[in-house]
């Protein structure tokens, strides 16, 4: 019985021990993929863009001309409409999807809780064009003679909230961001509260913690550095996100402090002037944008995770 | 684990069916998709590929169904892309044709492989937009125009709008000019008529399908869509935006001063009567705006399509027969489409011209 006993253990530990490579050598196949993908297209980018690189070099960094017509290129404003775009997505949606991923892990009853998962979801699903007509058609308009004359009187004296306001501005598309990044951060927020185990939890209630304690003390800062990977998830669709921006966001070059003023991202300006253009450096300049879109998220990423081992700390990982 | 029984219920109920249907939806479209590639390649059967301008887009639609009756034998795969991809695609050889709302620059013209022929296809108004309280009928020229678009003229009541416009009471209203933020050929058309009659446009924005606008000076909007819709929205707004969109969304649109002194109002007819006195050179690379004559359109411009004088593809004779079709009997569906039907002197001299394509 013994030695059958042994064999089948051999011959079985024989098998996993083939599953187990293949399956380990499959998978790193699957990230290296990811890799490789990435390092294609910033390949590809900088062939495209090389015409524009050699001309202009680190001057289209800073400067703030963009003229077809006379083939002088800079992608300065755009560089900053992409940040403070984003900027203002996460100012908005942080605080909002944070919080309401707490209420849904800590203290919404079970029937609240179910449909408005489903709801956060289905705003997650919604396409960017439509979100883009709605913001258009609706949102905007109702922002311009609603909202932005009341943020005008009441905050006016900030250098934000002044200069002329015609509707589509840096706000605008700022606020329809936050509005398409606000289901990404929730969903990891929530799975990432779920995963703080309930012995955290208990024991900070046996020690006499209030409610807002419990959650601040031991979910929160036990959850802050998933936390904080739930916002760079958003920050990266905030940064690249194109159609809502390009139709909300009034499509000037702009540099200033007013968030009434029309801007331009990245993005945007891609979207808007790919499919004209019929010179090849400035098509070549567009791939030039393209790959300063791709470094900007890069560094925004590695900003971000450097802040991160910075300020939380090594911190503890979310068990399993 | 009662989250995942119920979820393992709903992909039988919903999700297994979903993928059934969508594998089934797939199969069949691309065994249709099948039947008509190999029915293109049937013998006699002739695909004609083209790219380019969104502008032509409408009228290349209404051309290739009713060219069915002319020869039903030939098949069209036109690509609205953009003029600028458009002629990309045709030096690249991709294309048989291109399509473009500006004429080929001379630099592409000499690195092309071969000599491009322009053929202009359709000609089109460029109307100015606006949104005023109470829609008054207004005129404007192009000086003031030009003023608006480079931020000297700032409010509906300034002096030099009120003198083109005796006996309209003008609002105190600051004038939010709405551009086009993508490439486009109706920026090309607007900024050619605002080079043409105001120096300091152009010395300074001169003009192109995108241009470097005044900086701070109103805002730029997707396509014409986009343009139109932002100048509904905003009181006080102006625009410009192709004839047939201003009249099918009945946005009004202002009398502009011609050459010859006149007011005139952007339709099919004064367009034509633009293209009837511009003056035309034998490469048909021209420029319509602010044409001679008492009844002319001042912003208005052409549609090319451009095609190698040397055809190598096997569908070059069916090409130059669809477009000889294309510019004398087809023009005769432009005018529903807000298109002006080219003169007749124009469509002999392109019927010469394309006799000298070689197959």
């Amino acid at each position: 019985m013994n030695a059958i006993a042994i064999n089948v253990n051999r011959k079985s530990s024989g098998v996993s021990h083939f599953g187990d490579s293949t399956f380990k050598w499959l998978t790193l196949l699957m990230a290296l993929s990811v890799f490789v993908l990435i390092a294609l297209i910033g390949y590809e980018l900088f062939v495209g863009a090389r015409p524009s690189i050699q001309k202009f070099g680190w001057h289209f960094l800073v400067s703030s001309s963009w003229d077809p017509v006379n083939g002088v290129f800079g992608a300065l404003p755009y560089i900053f409409g992409t940040l403070v775009t984003s900027f203002i997505a996460l100012l908005i949606a942080v605080p909002l999807s944070i919080a309401t991923a707490v209420f849904l892990t800590e203290l919404a009853p079970l029937w609240v809780r179910q449909p408005l998962i489903m709801f956060i979801e289905l705003l997650a699903a919604i396409p960017s064009v439509i979100l883009g007509f709605w913001g258009f058609y609706v949102m905007v308009p109702w922002l311009h003679d609603h909202v932005y004359p009341l943020l005008r009187s009441s905050l006016g004296f900030l250098p934000f909230f002044q200069g002329a306001d015609h509707g589509p501005c840096i706000l605008s598309a700022g606020i329809i961001l936050a509005i398409m990044i606000i289901p990404i951060i929730t969903s990891v927020s929530r799975e990432i509260l779920r995963s703080v185990p309930g012995l955290q939890r208990e024991a900070a209630y046996a020690l006499g913690a209030t409610r807002w304690e419990v959650t601040r003390i031991a979910v929160l800062s036990y959850a802050k550095r998933g936390l904080f990977g739930a916002v760079i998830l958003g920050l990266g669709r905030a940064l690249g996100e194109t159609m809502a921006v390009t139709m909300l966001i009034g499509n000037a070059p702009y540099i200033g402090w007013s968030v009434f003023a029309p801007g331009q991202t990245l993005a945007s300006v891609l979207a808007n002037e790919f499919t004209e253009a019929s010179d090849p450096l400035y098509s070549s300049a567009l791939f030039h944008v393209g790959l300063v879109l791709l470094g900007v998220t890069l560094l925004v990423n590695a900003l971000a995770r450097l802040l991160l081992v910075t300020f939380a700390g090594p911190g503890m990982k979310p068990q399993h | 684990m009662g989250g995942k029984r119920i979820l393992t219920k709903y992909m039988k109920i919903f999700i297994l069916p979903i993928i059934a249907v969508g594998i089934a939806v797939w199969v069949v479209s691309c065994s249709k998709q099948s039947e008509s590639s190999t029915a293109s390649a049937a013998p006699g059967q002739m695909l004609i590929t083209g790219a380019g301008s969104t502008f032509d887009y409408p009228a290349f639609t209404k051309w290739f169904e009713a060219y069915k009756a002319v020869n039903p034998n030939v098949q069209f795969n036109y690509q609205s892309i953009g003029s600028g991809a458009g002629q990309k695609q045709l030096l690249n050889q991709t294309v048989e044709f291109g399509a473009s709302d500006a004429p080929m620059s001379d630099e592409s013209m000499t690195n092309a492989p071969g000599k491009i022929l322009h053929l202009p296809v359709v000609a089109g108004g460029v109307a100015i937009i606006y949104n005023l309280p109470g829609d008054p009928k207004i005129n404007l020229d192009g000086n003031t125009l030009a003023g608006i678009y480079l931020g000297t003229i700032t409010n509906w009541n300034d002096s030099k709008i009120a003198a083109l416009n005796p006996g309209v009471s003008l609002p105190n209203l600051p004038i939010i000019p709405v551009h086009r933020s993508d490439g486009s050929g109706t920026t090309f058309i607007f900024t050619d008529y605002l080079t043409s009659v105001n120096d300091a446009w152009g010395n300074s924005v001169k003009k192109g399908t995108a241009v470097q606008w005044p900086t701070g000076v109103g805002i730029g909007a997707k396509g014409s869509a986009g343009v139109a819709g932002q100048v509904r929205q905003l009181s006080g707004a102006i625009g410009y935006a192709e004839l047939a969109y201003a009249d099918q969304n009945k946005i009004p649109y202002a009398n502009m001063k011609n050459a010859a002194g006149n007011f005139v109002a952007p339709t099919p007819d004064s367009v034509s009567a633009a293209l009837a006195t511009a003056k035309i050179p034998d490469d048909f690379r021209f420029s319509m705006v602010n044409a001679p004559g008492d009844k002319s359109y001042p912003i208005a411009g052409a549609s090319w399509v451009l095609i190698y004088q040397q055809q190598k593809s096997e569908s070059g004779k069916e090409l130059t027969d669809f477009l000889k079709w294309a510019i004398t009997d087809g023009q005769k569906l432009s005018p529903s489409l807000d298109y002006a039907p080219l003169p007749d002197e124009v469509q002999q001299r392109e019927l010469k011209l394309l006799d000298t394509v070689t197959y």
